[in-house]
């Protein structure tokens, strides 16, 4: 986990430190049991066959939830996430590298709130943006 | 052009509160998340370094709302809220955006009430499409709106 960032800190276009994910089919199982959604085709291999996948599938939660790892990791223990959102256009499988990227698009104030408005991304070993979304932050100020 | 797959019975779902459902967020809970992510914070983990930054005990790590309460036979929460009776037999979650408006904290029991809020036809590349909107409000034990939910499926 890094130092704290400042809103000052923070520009249009800076680009966050890049997060790779290459989850294990137990991250999967765990992800599946901490939520409580037990949908077979991310960690039954049989059954994603039978419904003609290659491979079990990354839960689209799993991946919004890197994308959050990813700003969470970049802010600091004082940022906070206001919001946070992602499309699911393209299946990701374990075992595989899942890159998640971030670029600032807007630094503002909101009812006192030093705000961050980000493009937020997971991108695939081919660079194909499987997840591309946006997310909004709370940074603290320095001094 | 073909039949609209919106029909009036789909229509009056619009608008209806439905689905509501109880979770705890407990600190194996948060802990079986951040490890299911790759947290490496503690303070999702050790109940001493989330007291040290001013918290209750674990938080709840990006994108966990709590393990909704089972009884035997209930069924589980569906990752992806599509309608009742789609025209279309598969489902594909087509992406989701949370808000958030407070932290959750292990200890946290949070209700959930979801709502859809419109239908669209369209024409993809794996053929006709029925994509249903919803929003879901989280609402912690004392009444406070901790987050809301925006989810689209995609039946086709």
């Amino acid at each position: 986990m890094a130092d704290q960032i400042y809103f000052e800190d923070v520009h249009e276009g800076l680009e966050l430190p890049a997060l790779i994910k290459t989850p294990a089919p137990a991250d999967l199982v765990m992800f599946a049991g901490a939520v409580g959604d037990f949908a077979p085709v991310s960690y039954d291999l049989p059954y994603a066959h039978e419904v003609g996948l290659d491979n079990i599938v990354i839960q689209g939660g799993l991946k919004t939830a890197y994308l959050g790892q990813l700003l969470h990791d970049w802010m600091g223990p004082q940022g906070v996430i206001r919001r946070l959102g992602c499309q699911y256009r393209g299946m990701d499988y374990p075992n595989r590298p899942l890159t998640c990227r971030g670029v600032v698009t807007r630094t503002y104030e909101s009812d006192g709130q030093a705000l961050v408005d980000l493009e937020v991304w997971t991108e695939n070993a081919e660079g194909f943006r499987t997840s591309p979304g946006s997310a909004t932050v709370a940074l603290p100020r320095r001094g | 052009m073909a039949e609209s797959v919106i029909t009036d019975a789909l229509r009056a779902l619009i608008g209806v509160d439905t689905d509501e459902r109880v979770a705890e967020v407990t600190t194996t809970g948060c802990r079986l998340f951040a490890r299911a992510v790759g947290h490496t914070d503690l303070v999702y983990y050790d109940e001493g370094a989330a007291r040290a930054r001013g918290y209750r005990s674990v938080i709840a790590p990006p994108g966990y709302l709590g393990t909704p309460i089972y009884a035997p036979g209930a069924a589980d929460t569906p990752a992806v809220p599509g309608p009742p009776n789609s025209p279309y037999p598969r489902i594909l979650n087509g992406g989701t955006t949370y808000e958030y408006f407070d932290t959750l904290v292990a200890g946290d029991v949070v209700t959930s009430r979801r709502r859809i809020t419109g239908f669209q036809e369209r024409e993809g590349s794996i053929g006709p499409m029925l994509l249903t909107t919803s929003e879901t409000t989280f609402t912690r034990q004392d009444g406070t709106v901790v987050a809301k939910m925006y989810a689209t499926a995609i039946n086709y």
